[in-house]
């Protein structure tokens, strides 16, 4: 069983559902990462969804892409995303997926680029643009170094692409609240609800369910849970906070707003 | 695998589908559309008359005599692409797509544009078939190619200009892949080059393929030698496919820059490393951790750091030779066609002039090479006198 899979396990007991924090590492700037991370372990979060930027994320909107673009600006490489991440896995146990583009992993060879991810902490990847028809060696690496690959589907994804993605998917499935991009969303639409429920049915309860995109609210944590949802996704919306925050305040900030979060995953 | 035919949407290792999930019905969408026209009659006989009585196909073969003396060597021939409607070859195939968006009852057109070429054939095309169109251009490209942003607002499309990343054609192509995923329902993606997931490099290539085909035609046979220009690879790879198993020599020519040395160019496949871009698998100029390099061009249609996969696989493969060509040899290559035969040609088509040129002297006279000159260099006055002015070039 990978830590996610355990994480997953260890909330059903105490009748939770899971709280996944993206960030943007190197975002505003490589010391403040660690920061926020300690804040967000403190608030809460169950499982952190760490951030390598892509010069061209097109599946993020503008506040993701801003982040992506300070954290190259000052200098974000892998070598150092890997350093970060060992420094997070001595403070803490809490599972580590990584976010990032297929050219990321695919330029530096997917098991070498796998080897290093797992050894540094990693425990699972999120790929965007990775799409099940050219996962083949992608997935075959991941085994090997028992990372967890979580697929992204979206409320327009037919049934039985729906199974075949959940088949290739470990750790927890990626439902994608919204036609659009990553960003803070006003309102909760009756598709994604119709499409969460749908989802629960098809996957069978074999796989835990997360839902991202726009999410960023207790009052959204909230209506998505009761929807049926295992797993909620808040990304822009910590990065909104890191934008508008000064540095001594931010971590107090992130805490407490995690909390928040939190408390509304619990049933 | 032959040539040309992609398996499961591949070239060999390039193409694929690298896209985000909301956009994969909307693609088997567009497949299955793509499939159906392709034999359809009916379709193909309209897509014909708009070619013929819109755009003004055929377009000539041009044996350019003055350039082949000057040159002192093999015949050179000038497809003359840079007459059709809009200058340029674009409208090959947006007239295509626009009308395929047309019979899949698509209520919006979205494009992007580098020099801006493909956002005024995008808007007539869809301007002639009564389609609202919305191009995305890099905010760098809007203020180099001002003319083409004031054609597009004339034509009635609405242009974005794009102020990410670099402010050229890759962004412009990122946001537009935004646009798509937002609403994807009700909007057709009108991708102008030979790129993207499957199936658009394959139905690019296929709606350019027309001037390869004609060019067959008007040279009674096929040619010793054909030239063509590569950025995305549209107008080469529809000059080339018709005559891909011919055994006539295949040259594209990339952007140089300011030399390859220098890292500013955009010469993807003389100096890229295979990667995944815009849903493609594909030659690529990127760092050591597949971060995407800024590009550099006198010419904003080739200033693309990707390549189209069967350019890709066609390198590869050795069935055609790449080469480059500087922004210097380039207006060296606009000053002498627009003297010697008084056709101003586009910046990206001036790269296969300047190749065209320095190997002709190298063929017997009784070899052909057939040049495809893409665009007419109208809006690129602008660009060759601010180069000029700093660069001073004495006059032949």
């Amino acid at each position: 069983m990978s830590k996610i899979q355990d994480k997953f396990k260890e909330l059903k007991s105490k009748n939770e559902k899971a709280l996944i924090s993206y960030i943007m590492t190197g975002f505003p700037n490589e010391n403040a990462t660690l920061s926020i991370v300690r804040g967000l372990v403190k608030g809460g979060a169950d499982i952190l969804e760490l951030g390598f930027p892509f010069s061209d994320p097109i599946a993020d909107g503008p506040v993701i892409q801003n982040a992506s673009t300070v954290s190259l600006n000052k200098g974000a490489k892998i070598e150092k995303f890997f350093k970060i991440v060992k420094k997070i896995r001595k403070e803490t146990d809490i599972p580590l997926v990584l976010m990032t583009y297929t050219n990321v992993l695919y330029t530096h060879g997917y098991s070498a680029f796998m080897l290093k991810a797992k050894s540094a902490g990693i425990d699972g990847l999120i790929l965007p643009d990775m799409s099940i028809e050219e996962s083949k060696e992608y997935l075959k690496s991941a085994k090997k170094n028992n990372l967890d690959t979580i697929f992204l589907v979206s409320p327009n994804t037919k049934n039985d692409r729906l199974k075949k993605i959940a088949k290739a998917s470990t750790g927890f499935l990626y439902l994608v609240a919204v036609f659009g991009t990553t960003g803070v969303q006003t309102k909760i639409h009756k598709y994604t609800i119709d499409a969460i429920k749908n989802a629960k049915k098809v996957v069978n309860r074999k796989l835990p369910l997360g839902i991202g995109f726009g999410v960023s609210t207790p009052v959204d944590v909230k209506k998505y849970v009761s929807a049926g949802v295992d797993a909620v996704i808040v990304g822009s919306a910590n990065l909104k906070i890191i934008e508008n925050t000064s540095s001594s305040k931010l971590q107090n900030k992130i805490t407490e707003y995690t909390k928040k979060l939190k408390r509304s995953t619990r049933i | 695998m032959k040539i040309g035919m992609p398996k499961d949407g591949r070239f060999g290792d390039f193409g694929g589908k690298y896209i985000p999930e909301t956009l994969v019905p909307a693609i088997e969408e567009l497949e299955e559309n793509y499939q159906k026209i392709k034999s359809d009659k009916s379709f193909q006989n309209e897509l014909d008359y708009y070619l013929k009585n819109y755009a003004g196909r055929p377009t000539p073969l041009y044996f350019a005599k003055n350039l082949t003396n000057f040159a002192g060597g093999a015949k050179i021939y000038l497809k003359r692409e840079d007459l059709l409607h809009g200058g340029a070859h674009k409208i090959n195939n947006t007239l295509g797509q626009a009308l395929l968006a047309k019979k899949m009852k698509k209520k919006r057109i979205i494009a992007e544009t580098g020099a801006g070429q493909h956002g005024v054939a995008t808007a007539m095309a869809c301007s002639c078939l009564g389609l609202p169109s919305e191009v995305y251009m890099g905010y760098k490209d809007t203020v180099r190619q001002q003319q083409n942003v004031f054609r597009m607002d004339l034509l009635g499309c609405k242009v974005y200009p794009v102020k990410s990343g670099s402010q050229t054609l890759k962004d412009a192509i990122n946001e537009a892949i935004r646009d798509w995923i937002t609403n994807v329902d009700t909007t057709y993606y009108l991708l102008g080059s030979a790129v993207g997931p499957h199936p658009y490099p394959v139905m690019v290539r296929d709606f350019q393929s027309i001037i390869g085909k004609e060019i067959k035609k008007q040279m009674k046979n096929v040619p010793d030698t054909v030239i063509a220009c590569v950025g995305g690879g549209s107008n080469a790879i529809g000059t080339f496919y018709p005559m891909i198993d011919d055994g006539v020599e295949m040259i594209g020519v990339e952007a140089a820059g300011k030399g390859l040395k220098t890292g500013k160019h955009s010469a993807t496949l003389n100096a890229g490393k295979k990667g995944v871009l815009h849903g493609m698998m594909t030659y690529l100029l990127q760092d050591n951790d597949g971060q995407i390099k800024e590009t550099h061009s006198i010419s904003a249609g080739l200033d693309y750091p990707g390549v189209g996969p069967e350019h890709a696989f066609l390198k590869d493969v050795g069935k055609v030779e790449y080469k480059s060509a500087t922004d210097s040899e380039v207006i060296d290559a606009f000053l002498t066609l627009t003297r010697t035969e008084g056709i101003i040609p586009a910046l990206e088509s001036a790269h296969a002039i300047s190749h065209a040129i320095k190997i002709a002297k190298t063929k017997p006279k009784s070899d052909s090479i057939v040049v495809t000159l893409s665009g007419r260099g109208d809006k690129d006055i602008d660009i060759v006198k601010q180069y000029l002015r700093k660069n001073v070039k004495n006059s032949r």
